[in-house]
């Protein structure tokens, strides 16, 4: 297992995702050679016009995921990531249950489950997070996402009275 | 093929029957896909003098060969063809979103809907299953609540869903099919056309690949694009986004303010996007693919109207601000949010309020029959009452639900002077007095009075051409730029991002090859924008519009700009709009009367529809 501040998972910022699905069509076609939201690893949420978000598997420090399978299909390597020996899953879905994330999916075709790798087989990394147009993905650690909270809550804090964060638009969207 | 799904489903929604056609390889190349695969598939499902609310008047809906890829804006249209009620010519109108992904994923470039149901019906497209639907629940709600209802109906959160209010149930001539619960296929009136035949909802999942023809090609586009739409071109829908044009075009006096009786509005600073982005815009979001997002969405934080959601553009804060003398962001914006929930066209309902106040303030009407409203320009509630009343058609919105043309027939006098339309199809926020390229356009546009169907406007706007000049020359621009625009209209790029195809047709051409490795030339696509012009054309010709349709409201041409300012005096006269008229026929290669020469269809290979022509002839 890797310390705290190594592992390292994909995290979006929902003040920057506007919910376009570009990192569900750079993951398929990554790992798929094709453009198909239902066999990416990360997959968007609009839960109304305001609320969008790209939701991915978060290298859980206990995943459900692993501890939810009956077969011992699932287990978690050394950098977090969730590894599926295929001949062990049945598709049951379990996983899918145990998953508060919703990162955990079925694939169409195989039949197996499967999840974000953060595309450890290429060179360039993260596919989704590459072509972000809103740079709103991030490889993150648990410590770098709690630095950041608290440098926001700091701004906030000391925002000088009626400045809103709509002032400027085009940054801070 | 690839890029495209390859298919065609039709279905007859008196019967249910469903089949399917493979879409061959000349008319993918020869109509690309959006509106001029669905003008085509229209034309040959259709027939003469058909009435548009009838069971035999069919309703297309396409995609394009873009949809549903990862190139930005190409991956997320949709459009809807048919013969409008409101102009009683070709009616088209595109949208973007979510929805066109689905349904390309489910496996179909197009769907003809023929037929009229039973009873309230909606259709469910799973891939290979087509299903119709009860819909007596859904009937008489909003398109927002539909589409939740369906998802829950369904049990899936990603279904797709377009579908119709209650003004589109009614048959509202003016009312539009919105999908992704904020995006409207607004223009020319296709919701009723949806109506007419019990359809209430197209809900769509589609789980299919899609693959295109040369990857390296097409991510070093893609990537290409990505930047460019982070820079200048987009800059406008990234930042304050399109009400930016209001104060613009109001230092130009070319905003017309309440229903063209001036073209400046004294109080646009009150409503300017610098406000509203202050005020209003929670969070720009963006559609499928989009690396520009341009989807101000504007909620309102107190006062009666809290919590009011709606998307505001420049279109929609026209047609209810300076259109109706409204300075105030409230009602607008709630003005905007009871148009979606009624499944109206903003900016024809802007359209229509606007005349009908013009008519009260002139006594063609009394307050007696407006139900004792108010109808003065600037009078917010006044809006809001008339939108109410459009939306359920009580009252006086039975009359003004079917738009200002038929409006001021029923009140006769002189209220046809008042009716800002042309072809039966409600202007929109350019004072087409003062910029004459885009009169034309909008003069000759096949749906009617938009400034959507050519970039005209921008020509005008950012003073390539002098905008007070009516000279020959205007015609051949007018030209390509609506073959412009019908190439991104059939490609389904958005309109927003066309600034971004730095070489035009060129790159157009560039990424319909890596995505359908159909080796298309930049000339055959440029001739193919001309054939979906002509289409539409045979389509208006048929239907029976002449040259004479090919003209401007009567305020255009009469009354001349009264406000002090750059452009005092300015109108376009007809003799001024003869000129023009002649000279983008002339360019066109169309006879005199404005009509198509058998040598043009000869040379666009469209010589199926000779037999149209010639009748004319």
């Amino acid at each position: 297992m890797a310390k705290l501040h190594e592992r390292k998972f994909i995290s979006a910022d929902p003040e920057k995702c506007v919910g376009c699905q570009v990192c569900e069509y750079a993951c398929s076609f990554g790992k798929e050679r094709a453009f198909n939201p239902t066999k990416a690893r990360i997959r968007v949420i609009r839960e109304n016009q305001i609320h969008n978000i790209a939701v991915t598997c978060r290298f859980c420090e206990a995943p459900a995921c692993v501890a939810a399978c009956p077969r011992g299909a699932l287990s978690q390597s050394i950098n977090g990531s969730i590894v599926l020996e295929k001949e062990n899953c049945s598709g049951c879905g379990w996983c899918i249950s145990a998953c508060d994330y919703g990162a955990m999916m079925l694939h169409p075709v195989t039949k197996t489950v499967y999840s974000c790798d953060l595309c450890k087989f290429r060179a360039d990394g993260p596919q989704c997070v590459k072509w972000c147009p809103e740079e709103a993905l991030t490889v993150v650690t648990s410590d770098v996402l709690a630095q950041k909270a608290r440098l926001n809550a700091i701004k906030k804090l000391f925002q000088t009275p009626g400045e809103t964060r709509n002032q400027q638009p085009k940054e801070t969207t | 093929m690839l890029g495209y799904a390859g298919r065609i489903l039709y279905l007859d929604l008196t019967t249910g029957k469903n089949y399917t056609e493979k879409l061959n390889e000349e008319t993918a190349k020869k109509f690309v896909g959006g509106i001029g695969l669905g003008m085509y598939l229209y034309l040959s499902k259709s027939k003469k003098g058909v009435n548009p609310l009838s069971p035999e008047n069919p309703l297309v809906l396409s995609v394009g060969p873009l949809t549903a890829t990862m190139f930005p804006t190409g991956g997320n249209g949709h459009a809807f063809i048919s013969k409008s009620p409101a102009t009683g010519g070709v009616g088209e109108s595109v949208s973007h979103g979510t929805f066109g992904t689905e349904l390309k994923r489910a496996g179909y470039d197009a769907v003809v809907l023929t037929g009229k149901a039973e009873k309230p019906l909606y259709l469910l497209i799973d891939d290979d299953s087509i299903e119709l639907r009860d819909a007596s629940k859904l009937w008489g709600k909003s398109s927002l609540e539909v589409e939740d209802l369906i998802k829950d109906e369904i049990g899936d959160f990603y279904v797709r869903v377009a579908s119709i209010g209650l003004a589109g149930e009614k048959l509202s001539k003016i009312s539009c099919i919105i999908n992704d619960k904020t995006r409207a296929a607004g223009r020319t009136g296709l919701g009723a056309v949806m109506g007419s035949k019990n359809l209430k909802a197209i809900a769509v999942r589609g789980t299919n690949d899609i693959t295109i023809s040369k990857p390296e090609e097409f991510f070093n586009l893609v990537k290409e694009f990505h930047e460019r739409m982070k820079g200048p071109a987009a800059q406008k829908y990234r930042t304050t986004g399109s009400t930016e044009n209001l104060m613009l075009q109001n230092n130009m006096f070319c905003v017309p303010t309440r229903n063209y009786n001036n073209s400046h509005f004294e109080l646009a600073e009150n409503i300017s996007s610098s406000v509203i982005n202050q005020h209003f815009i929670a969070k720009i979001i963006g559609c499928n693919s989009c690396a520009m997002r341009c989807e101000h969405v504007a909620i309102i934080k107190d006062g009666a109207y809290r919590g009011t959601t709606a998307r505001i553009e420049y279109d929609n804060l026209w047609a209810f601000g300076p259109n109706c003398g409204i300075d105030k962001l409230n009602p607008i914006i709630k003005a905007a949010e009871r148009c979606n929930y009624f499944g109206l066209d903003a900016q024809s309902v802007g359209g229509v309020v606007s005349f009908i106040m013009d008519c009260y303030e002139k006594g063609l009407v009394t307050k007696e029959k407006l139900d004792g409203i108010d109808a003065h320009f600037g009078n917010a509630s006044a809006l809001l009452a008339l939108i109410e009343k459009i939306g359920k058609q009580e009252g006086i919105g039975a009359m003004l639900a079917n738009g200002v043309k038929e409006a001021a027939a029923k009140i006769g006098g002189n209220a046809e002077q008042l009716a800002q339309h042309i072809k039966g199809l409600e202007v929109t926020g350019y004072d087409l007095r003062c910029l004459k390229t885009t009169a034309l356009s909008c003069a000759v546009a096949f749906r009617g009075a938009d400034h959507n169907r050519s970039g005209a406007v921008t020509f005008d706007l950012r003073g390539k051409v002098d905008r007070l000049k009516a000279e020959t020359g205007r015609g051949k621009l007018v030209k390509d730029l609506e073959d412009q625009f019908n190439i991104i209209d059939s490609l389904l790029v958005c309109k927003n991002s066309k600034g971004t195809f730095y070489k035009d047709v060129e790159e157009m051409a560039k990424i319909y090859n890596a995505a359908t490795g159909l080796g298309i030339t930049q000339q055959e696509l440029e001739l193919a924008g001309e054939r979906i012009q002509a289409l539409a054309k045979i389509i208006n010709t048929r239907e029976g519009l002449t040259r004479k349709d090919d003209t401007l409201p009567w305020k255009v041409i009469n009354q001349p700009i009264s406000d002090d300012g750059p452009v005092k005096g300015a109108v376009v006269s007809k003799a001024e709009l003869d000129l023009m008229l002649n000279d983008y026929y002339q360019a066109r290669g169309y006879d005199k009367q404005g009509l198509l020469t058998i040598a043009k269809l000869q040379e666009l290979g469209l010589t199926e529809y000779l037999s149209i022509i010639e009748h004319k002839e």
